[in-house]
């Protein structure tokens, strides 16, 4: 009976909790209790883990447990209480970089307590390398998604340089387990040669792949965590790292797929690499732009029989979720066939745009996948691409010579009519000009998505 | 070489259970919908959060007189309840989005 209190058992709940919640999070219906579930099992990891140490323990270590736990709380609670849903993919990043940086902290008080236990130093450092790496991997990605940093930021030669400096930071730590250092100052010159090196690795990385990066990095601190697992011999810890360690490298996987494109080409690839440097000459593409305005296009969408709403990072941006739920509500409420297609990768991460229009309600049979929709274009009169830029551009199909080349996009050009919503005529995330632009059944709408949507309401209203 | 088998042998419990937790990861994603990658990475991101617990067994072990040992582990406790926290709060609110749905 006694064993039914035990910490191992609880580890053991915990650790179910953790396969079951995931496997809940994959099925809408059961999602929300899922993460709840494995939120449950993770409290219980931890108060069963402070109040059932073995061994004595100072009053004063306790006090600072617990309020590292309560300013951690409530600071957490707040960030994600409060920021805009459309910063949510940032905010995964940041919290993500925690874990990394919380584990390269373990490995670095441990170092101390395990010198001379090979094995046990090799789990440590690699903890360390991981977590750091992670860490501040997940600090650029999170500011280039914030916009702080929104150009790739090359090195010469980054690529030969980012491997040069994996494989010395490596070797620093084969030599330093081989020797059996218990220098503290090699300690920490790989910590901050893991930090640099983290970022380096992302510096490079366009933001359109940071979803990539991002779940690399997730899988990158599970595998941290449970490093810590092994060095403890803690099996909470193991089973969840390695869990989200291995989940996060398939759900990687899986995104890359619909990029079409390999691990290997995101992260070595110089995604853009030729455009960027010469940002001034926009003019690759050669032709017009066609202008229109709202209420035209408030016509045309009043006498078509099918439209397709094409939304991108743009919506997110303008905040205009809610409205185009309106404008899509009050163009079916006329009788014509409204449907949202949806890119796996528009946004900044993969469903980013489910995420968006489910917050609005918009109904789940609305929401076409790419797959699906295809096909359809060439009998829809009019497609509304709202923010969206390099999902939609056709030097995917036809230009051997493009970055994208080879990306699977939604066939808008196949529509009777596009129209395209955009701020202003700068290319997208990619970097690359858009010739859909200046195609022949295309029309630019330029302004804020928010406002030109609302607008579009007025006038087909006043109709 | 005798130290790396010694280990194996010593810790074949555990490189069973990171075998299995390997294919059970694989496994559970494999079937899930576009709409919920998202929310699953953030849920996922949640769970390593699971590493705080090795915060908490580090600062548990701590000696007393050692500051420094005693604040990174204090900063460690806390970042990982800031991934733990957040994650969790965060995949909630996402998620709170497809619960009026039928």
């Amino acid at each position: 009976m006694e064993y039914i209190f035990s910490l191992e058992f609880i580890y053991l709940i915990a650790s179910i909790t953790y396969i079951l919640g995931l496997k809940m999070l994959g099925h809408p219906e059961t999602a929300r209790r899922g993460n709840l579930i494995a939120a449950g099992g993770m409290t219980l990891a931890i108060f069963g883990t402070i109040f059932l140490h073995q061994g004595e323990v100072l009053t004063q270590t306790y006090l600072l447990i617990g309020s590292a736990i309560l300013i951690g709380t409530i600071v957490g609670w707040a960030i994600a209480k409060k920021v805009a849903m459309t910063k949510m993919p940032e905010l995964v990043s940041l919290f993500n970089g925690m874990g990394g940086a919380s584990a390269a902290l373990i490995g670095l008080i441990e170092f101390n307590h395990y010198i001379g236990d090979t094995m046990s130093i090799v789990t440590i450092l690699a903890g360390i390398i991981i977590g750091s790496v992670s860490f501040s991997g997940s600090m650029i990605a999170w500011a280039k998604l914030n916009g702080t940093l929104n150009k790739p930021l090359r090195l010469p030669k980054y690529n030969l340089l980012n491997n040069v400096i994996f494989i010395v930071l490596v070797a620093f730590a084969a030599y330093m387990t081989y020797i059996g250092t218990d220098s503290q100052l090699y300690l920490y010159i790989l910590f901050f040669g893991a930090l640099a090196y983290g970022i380096l690795f992302v510096l490079p990385i366009g933001g359109a792949d940071m979803p990539v990066v991002i779940s690399l990095l997730n899988s990158f601190t599970g595998l941290a965590a449970a490093l810590g697992g092994f060095l403890y011999g803690n099996m909470v810890m193991l089973t969840g790292g390695i869990l989200v360690g291995s989940a996060g490298t398939i759900l990687t996987f899986a995104m890359c797929d619909a990029m079409n494109r390999s691990l290997f080409n995101v992260i070595f690839g110089g995604f853009g690499d030729t455009d960027v440097s010469t940002e001034g000459s926009t003019s690759s593409v050669k032709g017009s732009i066609k202008k229109t305005t709202a209420s035209d296009v408030a016509i045309l969408m009043n006498y078509s029989q099918r439209i397709i709403f094409v939304p991108g990072y743009g919506l997110a941006v303008a905040q205009a979720q809610h409205a185009i739920h309106e404008l899509e509500q009050l163009l079916v409420g006329k009788g014509i066939e409204v449907k949202y297609a949806i890119h796996p990768v528009a946004g900044r991460m993969p469903g980013h745009m489910n995420v968006l229009l489910a917050e609005t309600n918009v109904d789940y049979d609305k929401l076409a996948e790419m797959e699906d929709v295809n096909p359809e274009f060439s009998n829809t009169d009019v497609v509304f691409v709202v923010g969206a830029n390099d999902v939609v551009n056709p030097a995917a199909h036809n230009d051997p010579s493009s970055p994208i080349y080879g990306m699977p996009i939604l066939d808008v050009e196949n529509a009777k009519q596009i129209i395209v919503n955009k701020r202003s005529m700068k290319p997208g995330y990619a970097g690359i000009e858009n010739e859909l632009f200046f195609n022949q059944k295309t029309s630019m709408l330029f302004g804020d998505a928010k406002t030109v949507i609302q607008s579009l309401i007025t006038e087909i209203k006043g109709m | 070489m005798t130290e790396f088998i010694e280990f194996i042998s010593n810790n074949l419990q555990m490189i069973y259970i990171v075998i299995l937790m390997i294919f059970v990861g694989v496994e559970i994603i494999g079937h899930v919908p576009a709409v919920l990658h998202t929310p699953l990475m953030s849920g996922a991101n949640a769970i390593h959060g699971v590493v705080i617990i090795g915060a908490i067994l580090v600062l548990l072990g701590a000696d007393a007189d050692n500051i420094l040992a005693q604040a990174l582990g204090f900063v460690a406790v806390l970042l990982g309840t800031l991934n733990v926290v957040g994650g969790f709060v965060v995949t909630d609110r996402m998620l709170e989005m497809f619960k009026k749905k039928k």
